[in-house]
C-alpha cells in the first residue's frame, strides 16, 4: 500500500499547491491554468478512491467544458493586473472567514463520523460484483430519481434564463438566411448576356 | 523485498515495455500517415506529391523530422515563455495518452479500464488546451483569433461526439472498449457491426471527428487564407513539430475510435476460415487506415466551411439529430428487449 500512499500525497500536495497558486498567481490566465491542474489532480484522487467514473466526469465536465469557458473569458477580457491586485487584501478577512466555516463544517462532519459512526447517515452499500459506474446509475435512477430530475429541470431553467437575457434582436443587424442561401440555384444567380461589340452592358 | 519486486517493479517494467513498444510503432505509423495524407492529396490533384527522399519519397517524414529538430527554436520577445513552450508538450502528451486504453487486438491493450470510452472522451476534450495555450501565449493577433475560434469549435462538436458514444453504449451496456468490440462479434460478420444499425451516428461521428481534430473542411483555426497558419504562426522547429505530431496522433486516435465503435475493431469481416487466420491487429490497422483514407479524401475534395455555417451544423443539425437518435435507440432497445443486461 506504500505506492497508494505515495500517490495520495503526490496528488493531494499538487492539488493544494496549485490551489494556492490560483489565488496568488500574478497573471489571471496562469490562475486558470493552475485551477485546471488542481481539477486534474482531484480526478487523480478520485481514481485512488476507486471512483473512476467520477474522476472521468470531473475531467470531462470541469476541465473539458467549464474551465475552457473560464479561460475563454479571461483571455478575452483585457484585465488590468495592478488594478486587480489593489483590492486583494481587503477581501482577505472574508476569504479567511469562509475558509474557517468550511473547515469547521468538515471537522464536525468527519469528527462526528469518527467518534460515533451510527450518527452519520450510512451511504448506500455497493454490491461487490457491480462496477462503480453501474452502482452510481442504480442509485441515481431509482432512489434519487426525483432529485435527479429536479436538478435537471433547474439547469434547464437556468439555461433558458441565460439565453433569454442575452438574446436581443437588433433591427440593423443583417443575419445569415441559410434557407435562402441553400435555395439559390444557377438560374436565379447567373445570367448570360450576349453583348454586341461597342455597346457594353446597361 | 521479493514482494516489492513481484508486486510493483515487475508489473511496472512490463507496462513500461508495452508503452514504449506502442509509442514507437505509433510514431512510425504517424510518420507514414503524414506521407499518405500528402500522397492522397497529391493524387486527387494529379500531382506527384513527395517523391524525392528515398524510394517513392518513403523517407520524407523522417527527413522532415530531422529538419525540424536541427532548426533553431525561436521564441517571440513578447510571448509568455513558459506557456508558449508548455502548449506543444500538452498537445503531444495528451494525444499520445489516449492510446493507453485503445485495444488493437483481443487483449492487446495497455490499460483495459472499465471507463475506456469516458477516458477517450476526457482526453480528447482536453486537446483544446494545447491550441488555446499556444494561441494566447504567442501574444500575436492571428494566433489569438485562432485560439478563440478553436475554443468554440471544439467544445461544440464534443457535444455530438458525446451523444454518439451514448448510443453505442446503450447498444453494448459497457464503457469498456474491448467489450464494445466483442458486442459486435456475431455470425453475421461485416453486417453485425454497428455501422449498419447506427449509420446516421457514424456520419455524425465522422464529421464531428473532422471538426474535433481541426481537419479540413473544418480547419478554421489554421485557415491559411484568413489567419496565415492560425495558432501555429509564431512556432518553429521542434515546438512546431510537436504541435503537428499531436494533431496527427489525435487524428489516428479518432480513426481508431471510429474502427472500434462502428467497424468491429479487430474482428474479421467474415467469420470464416481464411479470414479468421489473419491476426486481429492486421484487421484493426486495415480498418483504421480505411477511415484515415476517408479523412484524407475529405481534405482533398471539400472546400472550407464558413465559421457561422460550422456553428450552425454543430448546434442546429448534429445536436438535435443525435439527441433524437439517443431517444430512438433507447426506445427500440427497450421495446424489442435487446437492451444489454
Amino acid at each position: 500500500m506504500i505506492i497508494h500512499a505515495i500517490f495520495f500525497y503526490l496528488f493531494a500536495g499538487v492539488t493544494v499547491a496549485s490551489a494556492v497558486m490560483v489565488i496568488s498567481a500574478r497573471n489571471p490566465v496562469h490562475s486558470v491554468l493552475f485551477l485546471i491542474l488542481a481539477f486534474v489532480n482531484a480526478a487523480g484522487l478520485f481514481v485512488l478512491l476507486g471512483a473512476e467514473f467520477l474522476a472521468m466526469i470531473l475531467i470531462v465536465v470541469y476541465v473539458g467544458a467549464v474551465a475552457v469557458l473560464f479561460l475563454f473569458v479571461v483571455m478575452m477580457l483585457d484585465v488590468d493586473f495592478t488594478e486587480l491586485r489593489r483590492g486583494f487584501l481587503n477581501y482577505l478577512p472574508i476569504g479567511a472567514l469562509i475558509g474557517a466555516v468550511l473547515l469547521a463544517e468538515l471537522l464536525i462532519l468527519v469528527g462526528g463520523w469518527a467518534i460515533a459512526p451510527p450518527t452519520a447517515h450510512p451511504a448506500a452499500p455497493i454490491a461487490a460484483n457491480v462496477s462503480n459506474t453501474e452502482a452510481l446509475g442504480l442509485v441515481l435512477y431509482t432512489r434519487y430519481v426525483y432529485f435527479f430530475e429536479a436538478a435537471g429541470v433547474i439547469l434547464l431553467i437556468a439555461m433558458i434564463g441565460a439565453i433569454v437575457m442575452t438574446l436581443q434582436h437588433k433591427p440593423q443587424v443583417r443575419r445569415q438566411n441559410i434557407a435562402a442561401q441553400i435555395a439559390r440555384r444557377r438560374a436565379s444567380a447567373i445570367e448570360l448576356v450576349k453583348v454586341k461589340p461597342g455597346q457594353g452592358v446597361s | 523485498m521479493a514482494a516489492v519486486w513481484s508486486d510493483y517493479l515487475l508489473p511496472f517494467l512490463i507496462v513500461l515495455g508495452q508503452s514504449v513498444l506502442l509509442l514507437v510503432l505509433l510514431l512510425i505509423t504517424v510518420a507514414y500517415l503524414l506521407y499518405a495524407d500528402r500522397k492522397i492529396w497529391a493524387a486527387v490533384q494529379i500531382r506527384r506529391g513527395p517523391n524525392v527522399v528515398g524510394p517513392w519519397g518513403l523517407w520524407q517524414s523522417f527527413a522532415d523530422l530531422i529538419k525540424f529538430v536541427l532548426k533553431e527554436p525561436v521564441i517571440p520577445a513578447g510571448a509568455n515563455k513558459g506557456v508558449f513552450l508548455l502548449a506543444p508538450v500538452v498537445t503531444t502528451t495528451l494525444a499520445l495518452a489516449a492510446w493507453a486504453v485503445i485495444p488493437v487486438s483481443a487483449g492487446w491493450v495497455i490499460a483495459n479500464i472499465n471507463v475506456g470510452v469516458l477516458y477517450i472522451f476526457a482526453i480528447s476534450s482536453l486537446g483544446v488546451y494545447g491550441v488555446i495555450m499556444a494561441g494566447w501565449a504567442s501574444n500575436s493577433k492571428y494566433p489569438f483569433l485562432a485560439a478563440l475560434r478553436s475554443a468554440a469549435q471544439m467544445v461544440s462538436y464534443e457535444v455530438s461526439i458525446g451523444f454518439v458514444f451514448i448510443t453505442v453504449l446503450l447498444c453494448v451496456g459497457s464503457l469498456n472498449l474491448s467489450a464494445i468490440v466483442e458486442a459486435q462479434n456475431s455470425a453475421w460478420g461485416l453486417l453485425g457491426w454497428f455501422w449498419l444499425p447506427l449509420l446516421p451516428m457514424l456520419v455524425i461521428f465522422f464529421v464531428s471527428a473532422l471538426a474535433e481534430t481541426n481537419r479540413p473542411p473544418f480547419d478554421l483555426i489554421e485557415a491559411e487564407s484568413e489567419l496565415v497558419a492560425g495558432y501555429m504562426v509564431e512556432y518553429g522547429s521542434t515546438p512546431y513539430m510537436m504541435l503537428m505530431l499531436g494533431e496527427y496522433v489525435a487524428i489516428s486516435t479518432m480513426c481508431a475510435m471510429c474502427t472500434i465503435l462502428f467497424f468491429g475493431g479487430w474482428l474479421p469481416p467474415f467469420p470464416v476460415v481464411p479470414f479468421t487466420w489473419i491476426p486481429g491487429v492486421i484487421w484493426f490497422v486495415l480498418k483504421a487506415a480505411f477511415v484515415f483514407f476517408m479523412f484524407a479524401m475529405v481534405k482533398a475534395f471539400v472546400p472550407r466551411y464558413r465559421y457561422d455555417q460550422l456553428m450552425r451544423l454543430g448546434w442546429k443539425v448534429f445536436l438535435p439529430v443525435s439527441l433524437a437518435m439517443v431517444a430512438i435507440v433507447a426506445a427500440v432497445l427497450q421495446v424489442t428487449g435487446w437492451a444489454a443486461k
